[in-house]
This record gives structure tokens, C-alpha cells and sequence, in this order.
């Protein structure tokens, strides 16, 4: 038995450990050290999750590199793991931003700089533990989200997704913004709170719903929380769930992973939570945390109840589409550049949702890849704009003006991340909307289209934030502004990089991903919808 | 021969590439190695070309496949690219005027500080094009066609710091997007369709298709098409995108961009040719564009918007001929490439002009500038008397059969486009003569600006007359050289088919017409203009000239139709979505929080009221086990 994907979860939470106790850091020396140790585990987790994906092959067995370690035994609850393509992709996903976000992240968590007489107290949290704090809470939201990929215990993943809303309240209420003026204390504990509470309901729901399978899947002998074991009993009929009893399961599990995605119009805690939080935080909310959601869909909701799934779907289609549309108009009406990231992230949750519940395969797949491409596309932008707004002290849209002329590789690559978000042909996530948009359209003509029509807003939002903040004339306390330095760069250079490679090659994603795709589809029995009138695919034309 | 093609694309993205990314070092010749690697893919181009024309005229499709872009089961885009002469015409226009306007940028942008990233962005802007020509599905074109977008917003709002540039820059791309959706919904179609959007299995299975299903493929494309060249009813970006350096101008005008849509439209000529409700539609836009973009022309005074006006229109020509299927494919490419021409000249003439008049855009303020300015003068002249349609310049020939193919439609219709290009005609030959009396004729009526800089009008350097002179050659002879044997038709008819029609008089009535609505135009332009003084300020006009001067009120409806209620949209749901949504999940957390805040008398810290929801959690939980175990 490979312990590839146990040694993946546990670098990253041993580290978090390790992180968390190290010697206080009142000076700058030690604060270094923490975070290069924090760093260090982060870079060694991603290696072992690229070595993962390596490993992973697309034309094998649906889940591979599999553990598993009794846990509660009384509940036939084992501590099993095993990848598919589209968990090694998004553990991957999880790892390379994971270090990204450190390094951005870099002096978020030193104690604020001492005015006269308010200086940190050097025995409170706040002056001698912050760096420690915000770095093994990181690393332990990766561990988290590592589990929750790899995880093939119905119980283990309801855990870690549960349990992984305890760092992230910290990370939240506890290190925010600078940039918040006089009110930002409550409003980041608000934004906290609001954030727990949401998605603590979300799972409790969830964990009623997980109560309740387990209690029928035990009445017909299947006493077990294997999700491999569960999925095939339901796909042959040695386990039968009935019409009901399967919709309100499925419902359970769908509302915790709405909230966490999040679905219209469960979304109001993510502008809170992204608007206060660190950039580094927001990325973390968004890119990463909010993945294990529409992941979840993917692999719970339509594995489990594959008869629901598709009741719902019509239903669960409306709502992403009314996300979309949604989330990109609230995007062009907001005033604080954070809130309008976290609308367009809302924008975008309503795509990948509606990929999965299209039960097509260009729609799984491109919400697949969208998962990896908004996750890396609003990195390369939030991080950005959290590195400008670091430097003016303010997050109002209206404070900016004229930044290309001061600070002209900002502005550069904060207009890459904007071209990312709305979608342009040669990034990465053109690639996956399309897919998603063809999928919808082929079973669902009117929602497709609908849909097609957020690619105009997205226009209009990003581009809106660009011509407000970076062009025109130089606006007072844009003057001196000095462009990114080199940590800076080297956030946003491999953003970058990856954003054109899978823009313009995505093959080695699709090939890992579409297999499983196909086995997730295979098992709610649906199939493409045929062409009209097929032609037979000659690649172009004749060659000559 | 067939792995020269993806280098076509591959020289001026290389070159943008590296002028992006290389920095200051490549300051002192990054302008020179752009307008090379233009020019080396103009040579890529004529190799490819002589090939071609060494083939028999069938077997003039060279296709190749470089890699599999997005394969998911049953989707499959590859990067794979087809030069036939329909595609070859374009890469030769596209490089070949290309790489002038880079040599004119050179001396335009001499005195610019980041004329670097200039020439980068301009090699971005033909490697876009360049895709969008050779690729060979649609999902690669779209490729091409939002990089074409992506370099038009780049150039239109290279001066950022002026608030204009940069709100026009983005209306370019957003109105743009509006086309761009419906290429998107075109491809989805022709997916669920087809199960391809490759162009060999669309156009093969093209006949099998419902009519209906093909006249919404039609129509989609149109809306695509519409958008990147500029007709109505998204042509109101067009105007504003003069606020780009000329040299832009001149790139998106004449070899860019807007002929992208001409190319979109013939290229899918299978389909539209099975779809006549579709062809009509195209028909009609033309038409209106036509006259729409001709009317505006007239009542500008700013010298670059009355020459985007006369885009429009021009553009309008290709697009109704294009519109009227195999009868006018060929010419509306013929016209595409003798615009490409005088379009460009004209242009790189307006930016001499500027050039010499300290950026002086407004022709009220020019006047007898043929002195000062002879080359200017003369290569404006002939790109002139070309565009207006003199024979035996470019433009009368590629004018000429477009208005004949209008005729040839036959019936009511015939007779109703036929008349529009005549009225078309005309009012061009008036606008164009306007703008030729305004500035190069007359009295000088430049004054010194509020600084009390006085122009100093002079001939601009050999860098900008060079090019100047070259495409008046270009527009002197290419038409005549065209039509000669009909070579040009002979040389597209194997992509885009002809037929006669049925024309209800000779070819020669047709010219005569042509010449005489010419004569018309330039005559009421000299009774206006060239025999009295001109007023520096302009006279406050009909109310037609007022409208014309406003684009017709384009502005104004876009305002009141999409804007004002977009914006009224946006601020109610930010309201809703923070009183209504919210309002009732804060009423549910106050509750909570309440609750919990009751809890922290007790026992301080939020890891109680955590509890406290466990503990509630654990209620619903054995009351869900009750319930479903019922089941």
C-alpha cells in the first residue's frame, strides 16, 4: 500500500504544527524563519502532489493509490483515501497556491507597524504569535482541503469539510486588511461570523443528511461510509434509496455544498468574507476552500444519488445561470475592488455549477478545468490588487487612477488577470467556460445561451476596474507609487505562466480529467446528446 | 511548404513576445525588429502564394495540423490552420499593408516613449489576424478574433493617461464582446449541429442541415461579424477608436479588424448559401451600414472620424455584396483588398497631416496644405480618386461590380441595393471631396494654439512617405490588374463559387451610372466647399447635419436603450442584494447571535456558540434519523 496521498495530507498538517510552535516571533529574524519553515512544507506538499498526479494514470482504475486505516470500526467508518483524476488535479491545484499565497502573503501577518504609543503589545497574541498563527492556519486549511480531495469515506470527508471552517474563521476574523479604515474590526468579525455561520449550517444539513444514508444503507446490510462501496451498490441496485428518501439526501448534501460554492442565492457571506480578509485569505476563500464545494457536487451528489441529481438538475441549472448573470451585475455595480472580485468569483461559481448538473461531458469537464483556471486566474488578479492596495491603504475603487503610468508591471499584470477573469481565448479559463457553455448548450439550448451573455458583463466589469484604476491621470497618493518588487513578480510570474500554457495547451489536464468525468457520467446513465446531424470528424479538411 | 504557415502567425507573435518581455534593452531597435518580422511574414506570405499559384487552381487547399488543442470525448479543437486563396488574398493584405503601416510607425512614433510596447502591440494585432485567416475551425478563429479585440483595445487605448483613450479602448472591446457572443452561440450551434465546428465537416454537412438551424448559425454570425466591422447596429465603437495613434487607425481600417467580419461572413459561404433569410439579413445591414456610415462621413470635421465614417460605409459595400451570395463573394473581397489599399494611404495621409499640424485633427482648421505637404498631397490625391471611384483607379473597378452584382440580384431587391450603392456612391465622392478641398485646398486657416504655438506645416519624414507612396501605387493599379481577364475572380472563384445573375442592364450602363453619381457628388462638394471660403466655426446646420455630426445619435440611443437601464439594474440589485438577501439572513444571525452573546456571559470566546450550534445540529440530526428511517 502507497502512502503517497497519507504523506501528502500529513506534510502539510505536521507542518502546521510545526509552524505553530515554533519560538514566538517578536523579531524579524525569527518571523523569517517561521515563514520560510512554512514555505518549505508548503513546497515540499507540492512536489508530493505533483508526484501524485504523475502517478495518477488516466487509463487505470477509477480511484488509484488507495489507503485505508480502520477508524470507527462500529460504524464501518475507515480512514480511506484514493485519487481520481479530478481530485489529483484540484489537490494539485490546492498545492500550487498554497505557496503562492504564502509568499504574498509575505508581511500580512507581522505586527502592525507601531504608531505612536499603539504598538503591539509584545506579550498578546497579537505582537508575539500572529506570524505563527496566520502561517500554520494556512497550512492547516491546506491539510484540510488535501484530505477532502482525497478522501473516499463519506465520514472522513464530511469531517475535513466541516472541520477545515475553523482555521479558515481565523484566518479571517483574525488577520484582515489593513486597508478597512476605523470599522474594519467589526466588520471583520461580522464577515467572520457570517462566514462560520453560513457554512456551519450548510453542514450540519450535510451531516443529518450523512446520518441518514448511512441509517438506510444499514437497514439493507450496507453498514458503511465507503463511498466506492456505496456508489456501486446504488449504480447495480444492491442498495436502493427510495424517490424521497433520495431527494432529501440529496438535498442535504447539495445545500452544504451550495453555501460552500457558493450557489446563488446562498453567496452573501463570500463578498463579506473575500471584501475583509487578507488577499491572501480571499484566494484562500475562494480559490481553494469554495473548490471542495463544486468538487463535492461532482463526486457526492452525483455519485450517491445519481436519479436526484438529475431531478434537480433542470432546477440547480436556473440558479447558476441566475448566479451568473448575478454575480457579473452586482461585479459592475460595486465601488471596493475585493467585493468586485468576490462577485465575479460568484459569476464564475454559477459556471463550473452549471457544468456539473448539464450531465455532459464537455460540461464536467470544463467545470473540471474551471475549478483549476478560475482558481488560478483570480489568484493571479486578487493577489494583485491585494499587492495595490497595500500600497495606497485603501480598497475604494474610486482612491485609484492612472496606476500604469507609476506603476506600469502592476498595471500589466493586473490587466492579464482581468483578461483572464472575462475569458479571453489563450488563457486558461476561455478553455474551460467554453466547454461549459457547449456542454449546457447541447442539452439545455435556452440556458446556454442565457449564460453566453455573462461573457459581456464579464467584459464589462473587469475591464470597468481597469479603466477606473489604472488609466486616466495620475490621481494624489497614486503619484509615488512604486511598481512590484521582486517577491511580488514572483507571485504573480507562475500565475501567469500557467494561465497561457493551459490557455493554449490544456491537453495534459483534459487527459486526466476526462476519464473520470466519463465514469461520474457513466453513473448517473447519461450520455452526450447526438449531434443533429453528425458529420464524420475528419480533422480539417483534406490534406493536400 | 506546409509547416510555413503556422510561421506566418508565428514571426509577429514571436516579435511581440519579446518586445513585451525583453525591457529596455530592446528600446533602440525593438521598432525595427517588429517591422521585420512583419515583413519577414509578408516573404512567408508570397513563398506560400508562389506555391500556391503553382498548383491547379482545385488543389489550392493546404491544410495542417500542428496539436490537439481541447480534445474532451466528442469535443475536439486542434490548432490546425488552412491556406486556400480566399485565406492567402488576406494574409497578403494583412502583411503586406501590415508591415507599411509598421515602417510609417517607425517615424510617427519616433518621439514616443513606449513606442516599444507600441510595435508590440501592433505585431500582436497581425499575429491575431493572421489567426483568425488560417485557422481552420471556428473555435481557433475565435481565437483569432478576440486576439484581434484584445490588440484593438491595446492600440485604441495606448494613451491610457487620456481618459478618453482609455473609455474608448473599452468600448471597442465590450461592443465588440456583443459580436463575439454571437460567434460563441454560432459555434455552439453548429456543435449540437454537426457534432464539429471544423470548416471541412460544417461546410460538407452543411446541406443536411434544417433550414432553420442554419439560418440561426447565419444570423449568429452576422452579429459576429456586425461587431468587428463595425455595422449597424454595433457600429458605434468605430468613431471612437480614432482615439488611437493613426497609425492604428489606418491598421484596423485597412488591413485588420474590420474586414475580419467580410472574411466571416464569405468564408461561411456554405452555410449562408442555404439560408436566404440569413443572406437577407446580411443584405440589409450592408445597405443601411452603407449609407448610414456615408451620411456621417459628410458632417464630420474631424478628419480621422470622416474618414472612419467612410469605413463604415465602405465596409457596408463588402458586406451587401457579400450578402448577395456567389454573385458578389469575389468582389466583395476584390473591394475588400483595393480599400485595404487607399483606406491605409488615406489614413497614413491624415497622420502626415496631423503629423506636420502640431496633431491638428480638425480639417476647419486646416486649408492649402498642398504646398506645404506635396508628397502628402499627392498620395492623398490618388487615394482619393481612387476611393471615390475614378477610372481607372483601384476603387472604380471593385466599386463598380459590386454595384453591378446589386443589380444583378434581380427584382425589387436588386433595384432597391442597386440604388442605395448609387446614393452610396455619390454621397462619397461628396464627403471625400470635402475632406480633400478642407484640407489640402483653399486658404490656410490654421491659427496658433492657446500656448501660441503656431503650426509650422512640413512633409513628414521618408519613413512615413515611403509607405504613403507605395500604397498609392497599390491604389492606382490594383483594381485595374484585378479585373484584368477577370484574374481576381478566377483566382477565388474555386473557394467562394460565382454566378452572373440576371442584371437588368449591361455592365457599361452600370459604370456610366456609377461615374455619373460620382461626377454628382464631387460637383455639390465644390459648389459647397471649394468655391467660398470656409468658415473656421462650423455652421449650426440642418438637423440631419447636427444628427450626422452626433453619429447619427447612436450614442444617444445606446444610452438610453442599454446604458441608463443597465445602470438602474445594477443599483437596484446592489441594494437587494445587501437588504433584501442579507436583510433576512442577518435577522436569522442576530437571532443566533443573540443567542450565542448570552452563551459569552458565561463563558467568554466563540468557541461556545460553536457548541451551541453543535448542540443544534445534534437536535436536527436525530430528528432526520426519525424521519427517514419513516421512509
Amino acid at each position: 500500500m502507497s502512502v503517497l496521498l497519507s504523506a501528502t495530507c500529513v506534510v502539510p498538517a505536521a507542518g502546521a504544527v510545526l509552524t505553530a510552535a515554533l519560538p514566538a516571533g517578536s523579531t524579524e529574524a525569527r518571523r523569517t524563519t517561521t515563514k520560510y519553515v512554512a514555505l518549505g512544507v508548503s513546497a515540499v506538499t507540492l512536489v508530493l502532489a505533483a508526484v501524485v498526479a504523475l502517478r495518477f494514470d488516466p487509463h487505470g482504475a477509477r480511484y488509484q493509490l488507495t489507503e485505508s486505516y480502520s477508524w470507527i470500526r462500529s460504524f464501518g467508518i475507515t480512514f480511506s483515501l484514493g485519487v481520481d483524476g479530478i481530485g489529483a488535479v484540484l489537490a494539485l491545484l490546492t498545492a500550487v497556491l498554497v505557496p503562492v499565497v504564502m509568499l504574498a502573503s509575505w508581511h500580512d501577518a507581522d505586527p502592525a507597524p507601531a504608531a505612536p504609543g499603539t504598538g503591539p503589545d509584545p506579550d498578546t497574541f497579537e505582537g508575539r504569535r500572529r506570524t505563527q498563527g496566520f502561517f500554520a492556519l494556512i497550512l492547516a486549511v491546506e491539510a484540510m482541503v488535501v484530505v477532502s480531495f482525497y478522501a473516499l469515506d463519506v465520514f472522513v470527508f464530511y469531517v475535513f469539510f466541516e472541520a477545515m471552517l475553523i482555521p479558515m474563521y481565523f484566518l479571517i476574523g483574525g488577520f484582515g486588511d489593513r486597508a478597512g479604515g476605523p470599522e474594519s474590526a467589526r466588520q471583520r468579525s461580522y464577515a467572520a461570523v457570517k462566514f462560520l455561520l453560513y457554512n456551519l449550517l450548510g453542514g450540519l444539513v450535510m451531516l443529518a443528511a450523512v446520518i441518514g444514508l448511512y441509517v438506510i444503507a444499514q437497514d439493507q446490510g450496507f453498514g458503511t461510509f465507503d463511498l466506492p462501496g456505496l456508489t456501486s451498490a446504488i449504480a447495480d441496485g444492491r442498495l436502493r434509496l427510495s424517490g424521497t428518501a433520495e431527494n432529501v439526501l440529496f438535498l442535504g448534501f447539495f445545500f452544504a455544498f451550495a453555501v460552500k460554492a457558493p450557489l446563488w442565492p446562498l453567496h452573501t457571506w463570500l463578498p463579506n468574507a473575500m471584501g475583509e480578509a487578507t488577499a491572501g485569505t480571499a484566494v484562500l476563500i475562494t480559490a481553494v476552500v469554495d473548490k471542495v464545494g463544486t468538487f463535492a457536487m461532482l463526486r457526492f451528489c452525483l455519485g450517491l444519488f445519481p436519479d436526484a441529481s438529475k431531478t434537480f438538475a433542470p432546477a440547480i441549472l436556473v440558479l447558476s445561470v441566475i448566479g451568473i448573470l448575478y454575480g457579473a451585475l452586482l461585479a459592475v455595480g460595486q465601488k471596493d475592488i475585493k467585493r468586485l472580485v468576490a462577485y465575479a468569483s460568484i459569476s464564475h461559481f454559477g459556471f463550473i455549477i452549471m457544468g456539473v448538473f448539464a450531465l455532459t461531458s464537455q460540461g464536467q469537464s470544463g467545470a473540471t478545468l474551471y475549478m483549476v483556471n478560475h482558481g488560478l486566474s483570480t489568484a493571479a488578479w486578487m493577489l494583485v490588487a491585494g499587492f495595490l492596495i497595500s500600497r495606497r491603504g485603501s480598497r475604494l475603487i474610486a482612491d485609484y487612477g492612472g496606476v500604469q503610468k507609476t506603476a506600469p508591471v502592476l498595471a500589466g499584470t493586473f490587466l492579464i488577470g482581468s483578461l483572464a477573469t472575462l475569458s479571453l481565448p489563450g488563457l486558461a479559463p476561455f478553455v474551460s467556460e467554453f466547454l461549459v457553455l457547449v456542454g449546457t448548450f447541447t442539452r439545455y439550448p435556452a440556458i446556454g445561451i442565457v449564460a453566453t451573455f455573462g461573457i459581456v458583463l464579464a467584459a464589462l466589469y473587469a475591464l470597468l476596474l481597469y479603466q477606473r484604476t489604472m488609466t486616466g491621470p495620475v490621481k494624489e497618493g497614486v503619484r509615488e507609487m512604486p511598481d512590484l518588487r521582486a517577491r511580488e513578480l514572483a507571485v504573480v510570474a507562475p500565475l501567469v505562466a500557467l494561465t497561457i500554457l493551459l490557455g493554449v495547451y490544456p491537453k495534459p489536464l483534459t487527459d486526466l480529467v476526462n476519464p473520470s468525468v466519463n465514469a461520474t457520467l457513466s453513473q448517473v446513465h447519461e450520455t452526450d446528446p447526438a449531434p443533429a446531424h453528425p458529420v464524420a470528424a475528419t480533422s480539417g479538411g483534406e490534406q493536400k | 511548404m506546409n509547416s510555413l504557415i503556422p510561421l506566418l502567425v508565428a514571426a509577429p507573435l514571436a516579435g511581440a513576445a519579446l518586445l513585451l518581455l525583453g525591457g529596455r534593452a530592446l528600446d533602440r531597435f525593438g521598432h525595427w525588429l517588429a517591422t521585420g518580422l512583419a515583413a519577414l511574414s509578408f516573404g512567408f506570405g508570397l513563398v506560400l502564394f508562389s506555391d500556391l499559384l503553382g498548383r491547379d487552381a482545385e488543389h489550392r487547399t493546404v491544410t495542417t495540423r500542428l496539436f490537439s488543442w481541447v480534445p474532451v470525448n466528442g469535443f475536439q479543437a486542434d490548432v490546425s490552420f488552412r491556406l486556400d486563396q480566399l485565406s492567402m488574398t488576406f494574409v497578403l493584405l494583412i502583411t503586406g499593408v501590415g508591415t507599411l503601416i509598421h515602417l510609417y510607425s517607425v517615424g510617427y512614433m519616433a518621439y514616443d516613449e513606449r513606442r516599444r510596447r507600441f510595435f508590440a502591440y501592433l505585431n500582436l494585432f497581425l499575429a491575431a489576424m493572421l489567426l483568425l485567416v488560417v485557422a481552420d475551425n471556428y473555435l481557433l478563429l475565435y481565437f483569432g478574433w478576440e486576439g484581434v479585440g484584445l490588440a484593438s483595445y491595446l492600440l485604441i487605448g495606448f494613451w491610457q493617461h487620456k481618459p478618453s483613450a482609455a473609455t474608448a479602448a473599452k468600448k471597442a472591446f465590450i461592443v465588440n464582446r456583443v459580436g463575439d457572443l454571437g460567434l460563441s452561440i454560432a459555434i455552439m450551434l453548429m456543435f449540437a449541429e454537426f457534432g464539429s465546428f471544423a470548416f471541412g465537416p460544417v461546410f460538407g454537412g452543411a446541406s443536411g442541415a434544417s433550414e432553420g438551424k442554419l439560418t440561426a448559425i447565419g444570423l449568429m454570425l452576422l452579429l459576429a461579424a456586425c461587431g468587428k466591422s463595425a455595422q449597424v447596429p454595433l457600429q458605434s465603437w468605430l468613431g471612437d477608436a480614432m482615439e488611437g495613434p493613426t497609425p492604428v487607425s489606418a491598421l484596423i481600417h485597412a488591413a485588420t479588424m474590420v474586414t475580419a467580419g467580410v472574411y466571416l461572413i464569405i468564408r461561411s459561404s456554405a452555410i449562408f448559401d442555404l439560408a436566404p433569410d440569413a443572406q437577407t439579413a446580411v443584405v440589409v445591414v450592408g445597405a443601411v451600414t452603407l449609407l448610414f456610415g456615408a451620411v456621417v462621413g459628410c458632417a464630420k470635421d474631424d478628419i480621422k472620424k470622416a474618414l472612419a465614417g467612410s469605413t463604415m460605409s465602405q465596409i457596408g459595400y463588402m458586406v451587401m455584396a457579400a450578402g448577395l451570395g456567389p454573385i458578389g463573394y469575389a468582389f466583395a473581397i476584390m473591394h475588400l483588398v483595393t480599400h485595404g489599399f487607399f483606406k491605409a494611404g488615406l489614413f497614413l495621409g491624415a497622420g502626415s497631416v496631423m503629423h506636420g499640424m502640431n496633431d491638428e485633427v480638425d480639417m476647419r482648421r486646416y486649408g492649402g496644405l498642398r504646398k506645404y505637404m506635396p508628397w502628402t498631397y499627392r498620395t492623398f490625391a490618388v487615394g482619393y480618386l481612387a476611393i471615390i471611384g475614378v477610372p481607372p483607379l483601384s476603387g472604380f473597378f471593385s466599386k463598380d461590380k459590386i454595384i453591378e452584382a446589386a443589380f444583378a440580384k434581380g427584382g425589387t431587391e436588386g433595384w432597391i441595393l442597386g440604388l442605395c450603392a448609387l446614393v452610396g456612391a455619390a454621397v462619397t465622392a461628396f464627403y471625400m471631396t470635402r475632406v480633400m478641398l478642407l484640407t489640402f485646398f483653399g486658404e490656410k486657416r490654421w491659427q496658433p494654439d492657446a500656448q501660441g504655438n503656431a503650426p509650422h506645416p512640413h512633409e513628414s519624414p521618408s519613413t512615413m512617405t515611403v509607405p504613403m507612396v507605395l500604397l498609392a501605387l497599390g491604389s492606382a493599379c490594383a483594381g485595374g490588374i484585378f479585373a484584368y481577364h477577370d484574374a481576381f475572380l478566377k483566382w477565388l472563384e474555386p473557394v467562394t463559387g460565382h454566378s452572373e445573375g440576371n442584371p437588368p442592364f449591361g455592365s457599361w450602363t452600370v459604370s456610366g451610372l456609377t461615374t455619373a453619381c460620382m461626377l454628382a457628388g464631387v460637383g455639390v462638394s465644390y459648389l459647397m466647399y471649394g468655391r467660398s471660403p470656409v468658415p473656421v466655426v462650423p455652421p449650426v446646420g440642418s438637423p440631419l447635419t447636427r444628427a450626422a455630426r452626433r453619429d447619427l445619435l447612436q450614442d444617444d440611443f445606446n444610452h438610453a436603450v442599454l446604458v441608463r437601464p443597465g445602470s438602474a439594474l445594477t443599483a437596484t440589485l446592489v441594494f437587494f442584494d445587501s437588504r433584501g438577501l442579507d436583510g433576512f439572513v442577518n435577522g436569522l444571525a442576530a437571532t443566533i447571535g443573540g443567542l450565542s452573546s448570552r452563551m459569552r456571559r458565561v463563558q467568554n470566546g466563540f468557541v461556545r456558540s460553536y457548541a451551541l450550534s453543535m448542540f443544534g445540529g445534534t437536535l436536527l440530526l436525530v430528528a432526520s434519523t426519525l424521519l427517514v428511517r419513516s421512509f
